[in-house]
């Protein structure tokens, strides 16, 4: 990983959906921040709006309000948020990300799969990343195969695989278990924690599964758009 | 490392049905457009060659002689008109004239040719302007007539197979009651000639008791005479027309225009049926790929990125249906030609359907860029898909 140092913070950050002419707070002035190094799990109940907050933090969506920085610099601009080039540049330099469904290309192989984001773009020296992921991820022998015929655990280390080819300095997981059963689940957590702890990867992790949480730093809790932090 | 190429090539595996159909929609697109193409070509240089075969730029006939007959002759038809025999040195005084040449065609039934009889065709000629005319004439076996008022007979190959004759061998003129004795058998020409039975003038003008009569004056003109000039002053001669090849072709091509109007049509619908089925494939395999490439967007794909993506997979169908269709124009060119030759009222005697590389080359451009076409809009709408929408799965389309 990179030895620069990439904070996320988020001051009064605020996003709001519009149903009709009713305005729905999402993410109702969230203000935290995130250290380099960090694994920081956020829990809470369906609708409250963890999913839209991670998504905020990965660039992937813009906020209504507030302000937000990635290592120290400032990203958004309300008056002039940024364009959907501009986020990509972001996000292929800085972020990987992982998601309950996989999204394996099921054309690919495991390899071609891991490789994928290399196609797109390449950070220097990023050469022999996907061979060593997939060691690193006890995922070598199947290589050669398709998604289709693997166990979800597996498709699972080969989407983080995937995320970590071009060597983030982010990963944001939205319900990486949901998916997986407990066993698998924990696995998964556990592959996190080691990539956190042994390469100093910063992890933000959105799950509903309270135990899997307690495998983070720091917890957080969403509620009604809001966060806080549990002790 | 995996290139864009062979991410858009394992894609188009994944519906493997899907994309044969799209591609036997471009083959059968590809192979239409190539065959008429090949077909304006081909008809157009075997009519060339067969009038540059028949060695003069102008015929002079009978008046009244029905325009048609100028097709007729280059069939070996019937029903002409006569002209006087004298009318022959008037013309080869003229400056103008390199050369001409005397001929009289005769048709006579034939109660065995086919199943239900038919017309056969003899040439009067005389052996040495004939042979002047025609220099590329080659004989397979024995030579020209040893007489100008002989009784005998050179056939052209294909006469010569259906009749089954060689040389020494009778044949009999049906209706006439006269014998020839075949002296020459000509090699294959690819002309109407492979079908003649030539005789010699004389002899065939006393069989019809014509002594002082032709059908056709046929006249070559020296080099850098305006032939339209020379044509008004050959019709200062007594109920004659003058028909040139170069009116003969156009007439010819003008008959065949409503062919190929019609099947220009055919090929333009088959090309856009086939443009439409690989908007259709390519778009629907976007829309169920929405999420895929949303998530694309994540890992670092621009817009162009995926809009190069699915421009690859549109070529990728273009091309192998283009070839294929090249392909199977080329081993069913053939078929084409008797085809096209069944529907046609004239059809010369050469390749009709000539299909050769500059061809192949602005057909492969054509799908090329119809497949580029075909390509932008669901290109263009892939790469506006959001990777937020895609992930969560709404369909913003």
């Amino acid at each position: 990983m990179s030895q620069k140092n990439i904070s996320i913070e988020a001051i009064n950050l605020k996003k709001v959906y519009l149903r009709g002419s009713e305005e729905i707070p999402a993410v109702n002035d969230v203000s935290m921040r995130i250290n380099q190094g960090d694994f920081i799990s956020i829990i809470g109940p369906s609708g409250s709006g963890k999913t839209t907050l991670i998504n905020l933090l990965g660039f992937l969506d813009n906020p209504t309000s507030g302000e937000l920085y990635l290592g120290g610099r400032s990203i958004f601009n309300h008056a002039k948020p940024l364009s959907e080039r501009e986020l990509t540049k972001i996000r292929r330099e800085t972020f990987g990300y992982i998601f309950q469904n996989f999204y394996l290309i099921p054309t690919l192989t495991v390899m071609e799969n891991v490789m994928l984001p290399l196609t797109f773009y390449r950070k220097p020296g990023t050469e022999n990343e996907a061979v060593k992921l997939l060691k690193l991820l006890e995922m070598d022998h199947r290589k050669d195969h398709l998604p289709g015929q693997i166990s979800g655990g597996e498709m699972q280390r080969v989407a983080i695989a995937r995320a970590m080819v071009n060597r983030p300095e982010i990963l944001l997981a939205d319900e990486p278990t949901g998916n997986l059963d407990t066993k698998r689940s924990a696995e998964i957590v556990q592959v996190l924690q080691e990539l956190n702890r042994n390469v100093g990867l910063t992890v933000i992790m959105v799950t509903h599964n309270q135990d899997l949480a307690r495998h983070a730093d720091r917890m957080f809790e969403m509620k009604d758009g809001q966060i806080r932090q549990i002790d | 490392m995996i290139t864009k190429f062979q991410v858009a090539y394992k894609n188009l595996l994944r519906k493997r049905v899907r994309s044969l159909l799209t591609l036997i929609g471009i083959a059968l697109s590809a192979w239409v457009l190539v065959s008429l193409l090949g077909f304006n070509h081909g008809y157009e240089t075997s009519l060339n060659k067969d009038i540059d075969n028949m060695g003069f730029e102008l015929m002079l006939m009978a008046k009244g002689c029905p325009y048609e007959a100028a097709t007729m002759m280059l069939k070996g038809g019937t029903g002409l008109k006569y002209i006087k025999e004298s009318f022959m040195e008037d013309i080869a005084k003229e400056p103008e004239v390199e050369k001409a040449f005397p001929m009289l065609m005769s048709a006579v039934f034939d109660p065995n040719k086919g199943e239900s009889g038919g017309i056969a065709g003899y040439f009067g000629v005389e052996a040495k302007s004939f042979a002047e005319l025609k220099p590329s004439l080659k004989f397979r076996q024995g030579g020209w007539f040893t007489d100008v008022n002989a009784y005998e007979a050179v056939m052209g190959y294909e006469a010569a197979e259906l009749e089954q004759r060689e040389v020494g061998d009778k044949i009999l003129m049906p209706d006439k009651n006269v014998e020839f004795k075949v002296v020459g058998v000509l090699e294959r020409t690819g002309t109407q000639d492979d079908g003649t039975i030539f005789v010699p003038l004389k002899t065939l003008q006393k069989i019809f008791g014509r002594p002082d009569e032709l059908t056709t004056i046929g006249i070559k003109l020296k080099k850098g005479v305006d032939s339209t000039r020379f044509e008004e002053k050959l019709y200062k001669l007594p109920d004659v027309q003058v028909v040139s090849l170069t009116q003969v072709k156009q007439t010819i091509m003008g008959l065949i225009s409503t062919a190929k109007v019609m099947v220009l049509s055919i090929a333009i619908i088959a090309i856009l049926i086939a443009m439409v089925g690989v908007i259709n494939t390519i778009l629907t395999s976007v829309w169920e790929r929405f999420q895929e490439i949303g998530i694309l967007k994540t890992i670092g794909a621009m817009p162009w990125d995926i809009f190069k993506l699915i421009w690859i997979e549109t070529l990728i169908l273009c091309t192998t249906g283009g070839i294929l269709g090249i392909i199977l124009a080329l081993i069913l060119s053939r078929v084409t030609d008797l085809v096209i030759r069944y529907v046609l009222p004239y059809a010369p005697s050469g390749g009709l359907v000539l299909i050769d590389l500059k061809l192949v080359l602005i057909t492969m451009a054509a799908i090329l860029c119809i497949g580029l076409l075909s390509g932008l809009y669901p290109a263009w709408k892939a790469g506006r898909i959001m990777p937020l929408e895609a992930i969560r799965g709404e369909v913003g389309r």
